[in-house]
């Protein structure tokens, strides 16, 4: 019996199992995938990084026998290295030798003196490449950096230190320092105390207008504004003194430098912000102003037309929009969601809903800023104006661009995507809980509460997540509804009403295409572009880390396996 | 499988059960139900349900009696679990359901226009075949029903567990962790939550849906055990496939076939001298 069974099962040892291949295949693809986005990630990061890092000054001599510097010297940041293209070569030197012809671009700084801050040179022309230890990299509030060698600090009570002396560089960095402190004064008084007494006169101006407008001309109310606008007026004459004489205290100094071609220049101290003797310094020194410069250009304001200084009103603009849009978008799609998929009859009608939620998805989101231009703006916001803010008109308040107008038309913009990962979440809640939560004697509503979305939650959270990504990302609608190059100030900010929704704000996306596209020197803003880019990135994947963290966080407490 | 049933059909002897000796269960004599001590509690009168154009139910007529154990069995499909949801009115949940007839409670209609449903099922505990406790702790989990009520004080929600999970003989084993998830629990321990949350808010009824079918022997015992303990406060209503566990643990069982009431009378009579053949044929095994 047993000899008959044993063989007449046989197995095929020599198949393959089919399409064992396609694992390599999928493996590629993934490979490839992560691949690239490592790639840019690393590119954006190297190039952004780099425009932070202190570099060496060279110092170069140009042989006599050179075109347009014959004999002369210039000092700058070697940027690029490049064989010459695009020049006539003369036939002479094409006959004479073999050797490639190299030119670099030098950033020489001195705005006010060259023009210009990147220039090409050959190093054919040059004789002599040096780096001096005293040349100076000194960063300007006006036209960026001088590259020069320090000749001496006058100050107007007639005290004059010069660079040769041993402590000439302390008494310059504490100069610096007192310049910083004072210009800090200075912004305190305006922005905030000059800025505070502006917003009241300007609300007793308004109502001033509203009073003359009423039909009986109310002299005693009249006149008690008059006082208060006195009063006032008294105050900002007081600031304003303070102001300026702490303005003119910044021009008691001079700081007189001498450049690599041997012309003297002299610059009022109200002008330095910072220096260093790039050639120098150790690597721990240059780490140290490497950590200083990317905190500079995450704390402080642009300068420049935004080709200097720092980025962090753009950076609080995008943090401030992200959040109001996602106030504004998790109420209103989960609510849409519970009715979709608790409420609603599924028939025809709701299908269709369905549908067209979906395609929202899909409409351009410049399709979006017009209509957030033409709904939020001008109807929304117009009526807002007429009914509440009829004096200040013509000037609109709320019937022009803002940040409230813009985190709307985000939230809109972004709504699909949470309702579908609502429902998503809604519908893979186990019918065995429902069932249960009913037979206790819950209602509907209550069974939703306290049994459906907190077990959806992390699905919600999924999907807040993929539209905060979606919304802090767009650029093209908040063109339209209230992004602007410049603005004059913050959102939020310590005077009542803390919260100025109508005010334009300044946005990490747009200033991208603005340094990148609108900037009137394309290659002093390059490295901006990058490093502002890297930032973009690091605020988005810091939004998410904080979505998914909170999602990880309640998916622990509510484990119920499915999302 | 110990359990074995000796039914001969002539003798009309009282039937003995084997156990599994390792597990002990209470089988005191029984006081036989009489006639006298039978207090309607649920009345199903000319009832015919339907889901959309099938119907499943056809004319049934019965009373489940007042703090005693009524057994539903029956094949699979014949509706008994229909008929049990249709007691606090589960099935409305599906759409396209609609019905004939009425279903009382103490002579007040469940489907009364003026009773808000959520009302009626506050008064019906439900134990499901999968247990499903809430992805909440397990004092959560209890006092459910009392907060959609709107019970906030402390005092009061805290005893209502202890009396509770006592009564469904889970305290000792969990009384020091009453914070903790309810999903970390055993799965007869869960099904036991699942019974002390359907009597946290002392409904008059429990109504048991094969509350026994996922779990192993042992836990099916200690449930058997409370399901005795727990009709002396409750009417009990247990939908099960298993016929000994009905002959166990029901007083009075009512026999279903394709959506008709074959047979209701005491458990012992349905299992040892039915008055129907189908009755019969089922009890005996000769079709499942």
């Amino acid at each position: 019996m047993a000899n008959q069974i044993k063989s007449s099962i046989s197995f095929n040892k020599n198949a393959r199992a089919v399409g064992e291949p396609f694992v390599w295949f999928s493996g590629m693809g993934l490979a490839l995938g992560v691949g690239m986005i490592l790639f840019l990630l690393g590119l954006i990061f190297i190039k952004g990084t780099d425009v932070f890092w202190p570099k060496s000054v060279a110092l170069i001599e140009f042989k006599d026998t050179a075109a347009s510097y014959g004999g002369k010297k210039i000092a700058g940041i070697i940027t690029k290295t490049q064989q010459k293209i695009g020049r006539v070569i003369l036939e002479t030197q094409a006959s004479q030798d073999s050797t490639d012809h190299m030119e670099w671009q030098l950033f020489i700084g001195n705005k006010d003196v060259y023009g210009y801050n990147f220039k090409f040179f050959d190093v054919d022309d040059m004789a002599k490449v040096t780096y001096p230890k005293d040349i100076v990299n000194i960063e300007r509030l006006e036209y960026g950096n001088a590259i020069a060698f320090p000749v001496m600090l006058k100050f107007d009570n007639g005290e004059t230190i010069t660079s040769d002396q041993s402590f000439f560089r302390k008494r310059l960095n504490e100069t610096v320092r007192t310049v910083e402190q004072r210009w800090k004064e200075i912004k305190v008084i305006e922005k905030k105390q000059i800025g505070a007494i502006n917003l009241k006169l300007s609300h007793l101006s308004l109502k001033a207008k509203a009073l003359a407008n009423q039909s009986g001309v109310n002299e005693k109310a009249l006149s008690v504004i008059q006082d208060q606008k006195r009063v006032l007026e008294e105050q900002y004459q007081t600031l304003a003194a303070n102001a300026r004489a702490l303005r003119e205290l910044q021009k008691k100094g001079h700081f007189i430098y001498k450049l690599a071609s041997g012309e003297t220049h002299e610059i009022v101290i109200g002008n330095l912000i910072g220096f260093h003797y790039p050639n120098q310094m150790s690597w721990f020194q240059k780490f140290g102003l490497f950590c200083q410069h990317i905190w500079e250009f995450l704390s402080q304001d642009p300068r420049e037309a935004n080709t200097e200084g720092g980025v962090f009103p753009a950076i609080f603009g995008t943090f401030v929009m992200t959040v109001l849009m996602s106030l504004a978008v998790t109420p209103f799609g989960v609510l849409a969601a519970i009715y979709l998929r608790e409420y609603a009859k599924q028939g025809l009608l709701v299908r269709s809903v369905r549908i067209a939620v979906n395609n929202l998805a899909g409409v351009p989101s410049i399709v979006f800023g017009v209509f957030g231009l033409g709904f939020f703006v001008y109807f929304v916001g117009g009526t807002i104006d007429r009914l509440f803010f009829k004096e200040a008109l013509p000037t609109p308040t709320f019937g022009t661009g803002g940040i409230l107008w813009a985190a709307l038309t985000l939230a809109l913009l972004t709504v699909p995507v949470v309702i579908v990962a609502t429902e998503e979440a809604i519908a893979s809640v186990p019918r065995g809980m429902r069932e249960g939560s009913f037979a206790c004697g819950a209602s509907k509503w209550q069974t939703i509460q306290h049994i459906v979305l907190p077990a959806a939650a992390p699905g919600i959270l999924t999907g807040l997540i993929l539209a905060m990504a979606r919304g802090a990302s767009e650029v093209a609608p908040l063109m339209l509804v209230g992004v602007v190059k410049l603005a004059p100030n913050l959102p939020l900010d310590g005077i009542f009403p803390f919260f100025h929704l109508e005010r334009k704000f300044m946005h990490l996306g747009f200033h991208i295409y603005d340094l990148g596209f609108q900037s009137p020197d394309s290659e002093a803003a390059k490295p901006m572009v990058f490093a502002t880019t890297l930032l973009l990135i690091a605020l988005v994947v810091l939004l998410n880390l904080g979505a998914i963290f909170i999602r990880e966080r309640i998916r622990k407490k509510y484990a119920t396996g499915a999302f | 499988m110990n359990d074995t049933i000796e039914l001969n059909i002539e003798e009309k002897e009282h039937v003995m059960i084997d156990k599994t000796p390792s597990v002990k269960t209470h089988q005191p004599d029984r006081a036989q139900p009489s006639e006298e001590t039978f207090s309607a509690c649920i009345q199903v009168k000319d009832y015919h349900f339907y889901y959309g154009d099938n119907r499943v139910l056809f004319d049934v007529n019965f009373e489940m009696p007042e703090r005693q154990v009524t057994a539903i069995i029956g094949p699979s499909g014949c509706g008994k679990s229909t008929l049990l949801r249709n007691i606090n009115r589960m099935n409305e949940l599906i759409d396209g359901v609609h019905h004939q007839g009425d279903i009382l409670i103490k002579g007040q209609s469940v489907y009364d226009p003026t009773l808000e449903v959520t009302e009626i099922r506050k008064r019906i505990g439900m134990v499901f075949q999968k247990s499903n406790p809430f992805p909440k702790s397990i004092y959560e989990n209890i006092i459910y029903s009392l907060r959609m009520a709107g019970e906030k004080r402390k005092s009061v929600l805290d005893e209502a567990v202890e009396t509770s999970l006592k009564a469904a003989a889970l305290w000792e084993e969990v009384k020091d962790r009453l914070e903790e998830s309810a999903l970390s629990l055993s799965g007869g321990q869960m099904q036991r939550l699942c019974i002390a949350r359907a009597i946290a808010n002392q409904p008059e009824i429990l109504l048991m849906d094969e509350p026994c079918s996922a779990l192993d022997p042992i836990a099916t015992a200690k449930i058997e055990e409370l399901i005795y303990e727990l009709k002396k406060d409750f009417t009990i209503v247990i939908v099960t496939h298993n016929m000994q566990q009905a002959a166990r643990i029901s007083d009075w069982t009512a026999f279903f076939y394709l959506g008709k009431l074959i047979e209701f009378n005491n458990t012992k009579k349905i299992f040892v001298n039915p008055d129907q053949k189908q009755t019969e044929d089922y009890v005996t095994g000769r079709f499942g």
